[in-house]
C-alpha cells in the first residue's frame, strides 16, 4: 500500500510539472505558428511535426541516454552524475516537450477559429500585434480550447507511466513491482487501475468546473 | 564523445528490419481487430438499448482512463490465465492492443455514425431495410468516408504506441534498437536512428492524412 501511494505521488508530481512545461511552451509554439513571420512560424511548425511524429518512448530514451553524450562534456557529466533526481527531471522534460507539441496544436486551432473580423477590428482600433494577441486573441482562444486541453491533461497522467522504462517508480511501475514480489498480480493491477480511474474522475471534475467558469456566454461549451 | 558510428547501424540492419516488420504487423493486426471491435462498441452505444449502451460506455471510459502500459501488463497477465496455458508475448500484445484501440476507434466511429444525416436512416427504414442492412449498406459506408482522415491519424498514433511493447520485451523495432544499443554500447546512434525512422514513417503518414483531408473535403 505504501508503495502504491508513493507511486501515486510520483505520477502526480511528474504529470503536474510536465503539464506546466507543456502549457508554457505549447502556448508559445502555438502562437508562433499563427504569427505573420515566415522563419518563426516555420520553426514552430517544425517543432510540432518533430515532437508529434516520434513516439514518446523513443523521445524519453533520447533525452535520457543520448542527450548527455551530445552536449558539451562538462554539462553531460553533470547530467549523468550531479543532476538531482535524473529520472524525474528527464521525464518532466521529455513528457513536457512532447505534450507541448500537442498543446500547441490546440492553441493554434483556437486562435485560427476566431473570426477574421476580430483581428481586423483590433487593427483598426490601433492595437499593435502584441496587444492584439494579449487582449483579443489569446483570452478568447484559451477559453475556447478548455475542453480539448482537458483531454490533453488526462493524457499527461497516462503518459507519465512511460517513466517506468527509465526506472522512475511511479504508479504503474509500483503495481508491477508488487505483482512481481507477491505474485498477487490481480490485486496489484486492480489497485493501480482504480487509482488511475480516480485520477481521471478528479481531473475531469476539476476541469468541468473550470470549463463552466470560463465558457463564453452564447457559445455553448458542449458544442465547442 | 567519439565520432558518430554509422557502422553499428549498418551492421545491425537485418536485425532492425525484423523488429520493424513486427511493429508493422502488430499495428496491422491491431487496426483490423480494433476497427472490428470498435464498430460493435459504437453500434452498442448508439443502439438505444439501455443495458447494452451502458456496458459499452463503461468499457470505453474504463480503457480510456488507464495508461496503455497498464493495459499491456493486464493482458500479459490475464490472457495466459484465461486460456489456462502460457501463450507467447506476441498474442497477448495483439489482444491488449485490439482491446485498447477498440475503445478509441469506437469513439471516432460514434462521432462518424452520428454525422450521417437522420433522414438517411429513416429513408432506409421506410424502404424496408432491417437494422443490420441499414447499418451495413447505408450508415457505415457514409460514416467511414467521413472518418477516414481521423482513422488514419489514429493508426499513426497506434504505430507509435506499439513501441510500448518494449515493457514486455517483445522484439519490435524499439526493443531491437535498444538491444543493439546496449550490446554494442552505442546508445546515442541507435536511439537517434530509431527516432529518425519513426519520424520518417509517421511524418509520411501525416502528410498522407493531409492529402486525404483535402480530398474528402471537396
Amino acid at each position: 500500500m505504501g508503495w502504491l501511494i508513493s507511486g501515486l505521488g510520483w505520477t502526480v508530481a511528474v504529470s503536474l510539472c510536465a503539464w506546466v512545461v507543456a502549457f508554457v511552451i505549447g502556448a508559445l509554439i502555438g502562437v508562433g505558428r499563427t504569427v505573420n513571420n515566415r522563419p518563426i512560424s516555420f520553426l514552430c511548425t517544425a517543432y510540432v511535426e518533430l515532437f508529434r511524429n516520434v513516439p514518446l518512448l523513443v523521445q524519453l530514451f533520447v533525452w535520457y541516454f543520448a542527450v548527455p553524450e551530445l552536449v558539451p562534456e562538462g554539462l553531460g557529466q553533470w547530467m549523468k552524475r550531479g543532476m538531482p533526481m535524473p529520472e524525474f527531471t528527464t521525464t518532466v522534460i521529455a513528457l513536457g516537450l512532447y505534450t507541448a507539441s500537442r498543446v500547441a496544436e490546440q492553441v493554434r486551432a483556437g486562435i485560427e477559429s476566431i473570426p477574421k473580423g476580430l483581428k481586423s477590428a483590433a487593427r483598426a482600433n490601433g492595437l499593435s500585434g502584441t496587444q492584439m494577441y494579449r487582449y483579443i486573441l489569446l483570452p478568447i482562444s484559451f477559453r475556447l480550447i478548455v475542453p480539448p486541453l482537458t483531454s490533453e491533461f488526462l493524457t499527461v497522467f497516462k503518459n507519465s507511466s512511460l517513466a517506468l522504462t527509465i526506472g522512475l517508480l511511479e504508479l504503474t511501475a509500483q503495481s508491477q513491482q508488487i505483482a512481481d514480489y507477491t505474485y498477487n498480480s490481480f490485486e496489484a493491477f486492480t489497485a493501480a487501475t482504480v487509482i488511475y480511474i480516480f485520477i481521471a474522475l478528479v481531473v475531469t471534475g476539476l476541469m468541468q468546473i473550470i470549463e463552466t467558469r470560463t465558457a463564453i456566454p452564447g457559445q455553448s461549451g458542449k458544442a465547442a | 564523445m567519439s565520432g558518430f558510428d554509422f557502422t553499428v547501424i549498418l551492421e545491425s540492419l537485418p536485425f532492425l528490419w525484423e523488429g520493424l516488420q513486427l511493429s508493422f504487423f502488430l499495428t496491422f493486426l491491431a487496426i483490423i481487430g480494433g476497427l472490428g471491435f470498435g464498430v460493435l462498441l459504437a453500434l452498442a452505444r448508439l443502439s438505444g438499448i439501455r443495458a447494452l449502451s451502458l456496458v459499452a460506455a463503461t468499457y470505453v471510459n474504463l480503457i480510456r482512463s488507464v495508461p496503455l502500459i497498464l493495459v499491456i501488463f493486464w493482458f500479459y497477465f490475464l490472457v495466459p490465465l484465461a486460456l489456462g496455458r502460457p501463450v507467447g508475448g506476441f498474442q497477448s500484445a495483439v489482444i491488449a492492443f485490439v482491446m485498447f484501440e477498440a475503445a478509441y476507434y469506437s469513439e471516432i466511429m460514434r462521432a462518424g455514425i452520428k454525422s450521417v444525416a437522420k433522414g438517411q436512416v429513416q429513408a432506409a427504414k421506410s424502404t424496408g431495410l432491417g437494422y443490420w442492412r441499414t447499418q451495413r449498406h447505408i450508415v457505415l459506408p457514409q460514416a467511414f468516408r467521413n472518418m477516414i482522415p481521423v482513422l488514419v491519424t489514429q493508426a499513426i498514433i497506434l504505430f507509435q504506441d506499439t513501441s510500448l511493447v518494449f515493457v514486455v520485451s517483445l522484439r519490435d523495432f524499439m526493443t531491437v534498437s535498444s538491444i543493439v544499443a546496449r550490446t554494442e554500447g552505442r546508445l546515442v546512434e541507435m536511439y537517434l536512428f530509431a527516432a529518425a525512422v519513426y519520424f520518417v514513417i509517421c511524418f509520411a503518414g501525416s502528410l498522407a492524412v493531409r492529402r486525404l483531408q483535402s480530398k474528402v473535403a471537396t
